[in-house]
C-alpha cells in the first residue's frame, strides 16, 4: 500500500509534477532503512539531496564597518582653522605718538635714516661709470670704420 | 543598518548562496570567493536592502549571475586542448575510493548535467524552494522551470540506474 503510493509518486517527482510536502515524503521514505530492493537505487539521489542541504558557508565575512572618510569635512575643518588664524592674528599694536611735532620729528627722522641708506646703496652703484668710460673708448672703433667705409667706397 | 541587523538578514541564505555557487563552480574555494563577493555587494548596497522585496531571492539571482560570469571568463581564459586523449585510463584510487560511495556518484552525476538543470535541482530539491521562487530567480517561467527540473530528475535516475545495474559510470 506504501509502497504503491512511493511508487506513483516517484513517477509524479520525475515529472516535476510533485509538491514540497509529497517530496518531503520521499526523502523521508529513502532516508530511512526499509526501501523497497527495486527502488534501492533513487536511494543515493534523496540521500545526497539531504546531505548536501547540510553544507555550510564557513569563512568569516570581512564587513567594513569603518566609514569611509568623508572629504567634504575636510574643507569645513580648513575653513574653521583659516578664521581662527584671522582672528587671533590681528595686527600687533606698536604704539601711537600723540604729540604732531614729536611725530613730525620722529617721521623725518626715519626718512632721513631711509635716505641714508639708500644713498649707500646707489654710491656702490656708481661703479658702473666705469663700465660707461670703458665703452665710451670703444666709439674709436667707429673712426676705423670710417676710414674702411672710405676705402670700400672708393674701390666701388 | 548596523553589522548585527545585516547579519540578521542575511544568516538565514548565506549558505544557500554558497550552495548554489558551489554547484555552479564545483571548487570549493571559488563558491567561497563567490558568496563573499555576494555578500559584500549586498553590504555595499546595504541602504537599498529595504527596497528589495524578497532579499533572499536577489541574493541567489546575484549569485547565479555572478557565476555565470566567473565561468565565462573562465571559459574565455583557459586555451582548450583538443586532443585530450592522454587521458588517464585507469581512474585514480582517491577516485575509486569515492566512487565505491554511491552518494558522490549522484554529485558527478548533476556535474555532468547542463547549468541550467543544475541550478534548478539545487533550488528546487536541496534548497526547497517552491516553482513560483524559482522562476523569479532565474527569470524564466513556471512551466520552463517544471520541465527542466523533470528532464534533470529523469537523467539522473537513468544514470543512476545505469550504474546501479552495471557497475560502471
Amino acid at each position: 500500500m506504501v509502497l504503491n503510493s512511493i511508487d506513483k509518486l516517484l513517477e509524479k517527482y520525475e515529472n516535476g509534477e510533485t509538491s514540497l510536502k509529497e517530496e518531503q515524503v520521499l526523502k523521508n521514505y529513502f532516508s530511512g532503512d526499509n526501501v523497497a530492493p527495486h527502488l534501492e537505487h533513487y536511494k543515493p539521489m534523496f540521500v545526497y539531496f539531504l546531505g548536501n542541504q547540510q553544507e555550510q558557508y564557513t569563512k568569516a565575512l570581512p564587513l567594513k564597518t569603518k566609514r569611509t572618510f568623508n572629504y567634504r569635512w575636510l574643507s569645513v575643518a580648513a575653513v574653521a582653522v583659516i578664521m581662527l588664524g584671522v582672528y587671533f592674528s590681528r595686527p600687533v599694536d606698536y604704539g601711537t605718538i600723540d604729540d604732531p611735532e614729536l611725530a613730525f620729528n620722529e617721521v623725518s627722522k626715519q626718512l632721513a635714516m631711509i635716505s641714508n641708506h639708500f644713498n649707500k646703496g646707489t654710491a656702490t652703484v656708481n661703479y658702473l661709470d666705469e663700465m660707461n668710460k670703458g665703452t665710451s673708448t670703444l666709439n674709436y672703433l667707429n673712426e676705423i670704420e670710417n676710414s674702411t667705409s672710405i676705402i670700400f667706397k672708393t674701390k666701388n | 543598518m548596523t553589522q548585527n541587523e545585516f547579519l540578521n538578514i542575511v544568516m538565514p541564505f548565506k549558505d544557500k548562496v554558497f550552495r548554489l555557487a558551489k554547484r555552479l563552480l564545483v571548487s570549493t574555494e571559488e563558491a567561497e570567493d563567490a558568496t563573499q563577493e555576494v555578500l559584500l555587494k549586498l553590504w555595499k548596497n546595504k541602504g537599498k536592502i529595504g527596497e528589495y522585496k524578497n532579499v533572499e531571492a536577489f541574493s541567489m539571482t546575484m549569485t547565479k549571475n555572478f557565476c555565470f560570469d566567473k565561468l565565462k571568463s573562465k571559459q574565455a581564459q583557459n586555451l582548450k586542448i583538443v586532443h585530450s586523449n592522454y587521458e588517464e585510463k585507469n581512474t585514480p584510487l582517491q577516485k575509486q575510493v569515492e566512487l565505491n560511495d554511491s552518494v558522490s556518484w549522484v554529485e558527478r552525476i548533476i556535474e555532468e548535467l547542463p547549468e541550467q538543470q543544475r541550478m534548478i535541482i539545487q533550488l528546487r530539491d536541496i534548497e526547497e524552494y517552491d516553482f513560483d521562487e524559482i522562476a523569479k530567480m532565474l527569470d524564466m517561467n513556471n512551466t520552463a522551470v517544471r520541465v527542466t527540473l523533470s528532464r534533470a530528475r529523469k537523467t539522473i535516475r537513468e544514470r543512476l540506474t545505469n550504474t546501479h545495474n552495471y557497475g560502471i559510470k
